[in-house]
């Protein structure tokens, strides 16, 4: 049995490429056209991949025309963006894909999100068989064996989830926080969201604009806050985001302290994500109040993503294991040790490189 | 025989803080479950110890200093292993095992255990009064080591270095609430405890008294700092920390004292 994967990623095609392959294809699809025994798509805004098994060679081109057809692309232009991994490469190229370390943002967990959904979608359509049955289910736990034990995972790496990160560890449940957002820009709105993400329903706007404010406390379902009395919130609130585009900080030492005396058991995070910064750095030697300018959160993502990175090699390494034992469990013929399954004719067929 | 016991105990305390180191230099952190069957079963010999011990002495073997240390790290556990759980407090075992192996290697290693030529006739009040103030010395350990906790949190945030041990420890908020927690149980077993040392039957040596009174008062004056805002949380968790030094070194003198004044 061939088992191969045939598709595109971030690291092969620009997104106008894989635009053109995702999403046109189903698994079924797949299945009739290129004569496939088992296949499945998966289909992500990074990747486009199939992965199959055949009885017979199947050629990349015609994976790429399946996947291609309803478009009409331009194929042999964009022929070369295709990878092909057989064998052994493919079953360590799926792990690796599952386990976060071939996506964009290295680490992530969403893909094996993905995975599970498109395995469901080839299980239900009757197009995942037991070669990709035990290799997806396999994937499933290399990546949770990945994640584990190393810290692949570990931290945020982008400003907004390191925001809502250091917000966790320190109010722990955030449902019952109180949230200012000093400022209705972009930025400030998707740090809100994220914290809404996480269970903050308490949220207060303020803006010099009091349209603007009202606009993003309908859209987050907060409340509007008069601009001019933003200060008198500083008692009552756990999180204050600030990003302004005062010229001047708007909150200094001198103007913190006498509300922090009414809080001393209550701390306070700032997240000033202003340029110019809207809180003055001095507020952070104020007991009991975390600063975090847009510098600093940048870099604990920046920390972050080199620890992931870091974490890489021991990854490789565990995925290394399991490709192996997958492999011999698919010479085996797919039997599991002190199992006798329905599974006896695949041993005749254990798993090799289509021949092309 | 028993002291057989603590040794295996104290390994079972050893082998948890191995267990986080190595966690610690692979940077893969999964202590939790480890550290806390360690701790049980650590727990486990020490109970047998205290058990053979006090069949052996005829009473609560609390009766010379080294009996008094392996009691408190006893209750250290036992707190450990009732509250730690319940408050899903992640790396409080690898905060743990720690002062109860110090505890536990001081007293064997010390020649601190001293039997009494003559067997002191069992008082159930003394007993109950001296047992229930060494658990709430447990109590205060926990509280201690919540406190410490707190602070490497505090301080990673505040500096924005976080090392790898910053995603593993509790929020802030969580620690305190804790550290709070832990403090009223302790204050409230002492209470007993101290109340029940008037039931005595006997004079306690003043400077017994005067050392008791004084932890009594340190850890009073700690809540009622916490509960009327004179201290914000960062200092509570530094007095916790001071307040189990204090009191441990009071212990020493209470226990000093109550040897020499034993016939």
């Amino acid at each position: 049995m061939n088992l191969f994967c045939v598709g595109l990623s971030h690291h092969s095609a620009d997104l106008e490429t894989r635009e053109s392959f995702a999403g046109h294809a189903e698994t079924d699809r797949i299945l009739r056209s290129c004569g496939c025994d088992e296949a499945l798509l998966l289909s992500t805004c990074n990747r486009v991949e199939v992965y199959a098994a055949a009885e017979n060679f199947i050629s990349t081109e015609q994976i790429a025309r399946c996947l291609s057809r309803a478009q009409k692309v331009d194929l042999d232009a964009r022929f070369n963006n295709f990878y092909r991994y057989e064998a052994a490469d493919c079953v360590r190229h799926l792990f690796r894909v599952a386990s976060g370390l071939d996506s964009m943002v290295v680490g992530e967990t969403e893909i094996l999100g993905q995975a599970k959904k498109a395995y469901e979608a080839a299980r239900v359509a009757g197009a995942a068989g037991r070669y990709l049955h035990r290799l997806f289910q396999r994937a499933f736990r290399v990546a949770k064996h990945v994640r584990t034990q190393t810290e692949i995972t570990r931290g945020a790496v982008s400003v907004g989830s390191v925001a809502v990160d250091l917000a966790q560890k320190i109010f722990g449940d955030l449902a019952n926080c109180k949230v200012l957002v000093l400022g209705a820009g972009e930025t400030s709105e998707r740090t809100v969201r994220a914290l809404v993400s996480r269970g903050v329903t308490d949220l207060r706007v303020s803006n010099r604009s009091p349209e603007r404010a009202e606009a993003l406390a309908s859209a987050v379902n907060g409340r509007a806050v008069p601009f001019e009395k933003w200060r008198g919130q500083c008692g009552e609130i756990d999180i204050l985001i600030a990003s302004t585009s005062s010229e001047v900080p708007l909150l200094s030492q001198e103007q913190l302290a006498p509300v922090l005396r009414e809080r001393i058991d209550r701390p306070l995070f700032i997240i000033d994500i202003a340029v110019p910064r809207d809180v003055a750095p001095d507020v952070n030697a104020l007991d009991g109040v975390y600063l975090y300018d847009m510098d600093s959160l940048q870099s604990i993502a920046e920390q972050s993503l080199a620890t992931r990175r870091a974490q890489v090699a021991a990854a490789e390494e565990i995925i290394a294991s399991h490709v192996s034992q997958f492999i011999d469990l698919i010479a085996r013929g797919l039997q599991s040790p002190g199992k006798n399954s329905d599974c006896s004719t695949v041993g005749e067929s254990s798993l090799r490189a289509s021949e092309s | 025989m028993d002291r057989y016991l603590l040794i295996v105990s104290t390994i079972c305390f050893l082998t948890a803080i191995a267990h986080t180191a190595i966690e610690f230099r692979g940077r893969i952190f999964r202590p939790l479950r480890f550290n806390f069957l360690a701790v049980v079963l650590g727990f486990v010999f020490q109970t047998a110890f205290l058990s053979i011990r006090g069949r052996d002495v005829g009473r609560c073997p609390i009766t010379n200093l080294f009996e008094v240390i392996i009691f408190v790290a006893w209750s250290v556990a036992l707190f450990y292993i009732l509250i730690g759980p319940s408050y899903r407090l992640s790396l409080m075992g690898a905060f743990t095992a720690p002062v109860v192996a110090l505890l536990q290697l001081f007293a064997l290693l010390a020649p601190i255990d001293k039997r009494h030529t003559v067997k002191v006739p069992a008082n159930s009040w003394l007993e109950f009064h001296a047992s229930m103030s060494l658990v709430a010395y447990g109590a205060f350990a926990l509280a201690c080591i919540a406190g410490v906790m707190y602070l490497v949190q505090e301080r990673q945030l505040k500096t924005h270095e976080l090392r790898s041990i910053f995603y593993h420890l509790p929020p802030l908020t969580d620690l305190f609430a804790a550290i709070t927690r832990l403090l009223w149980w302790g204050f409230a077993l002492y209470t007993l405890g101290l109340v029940s040392g008037f039931f005595v039957g006997q004079p306690l040596p003043w400077t017994q008294i005067v050392c008791a009174s004084a932890v009594w008062i340190l850890y009073g004056l700690i809540l009622q700092g916490r509960y009327l805002r004179w201290f914000a949380p960062k200092r509570v968790a530094a007095l916790c920390i001071i307040g189990f030094s204090a009191a441990l070194t009071l212990l020493w003198g209470i226990t000093f004292t109550a040897q020499t004044h034993t016939p």
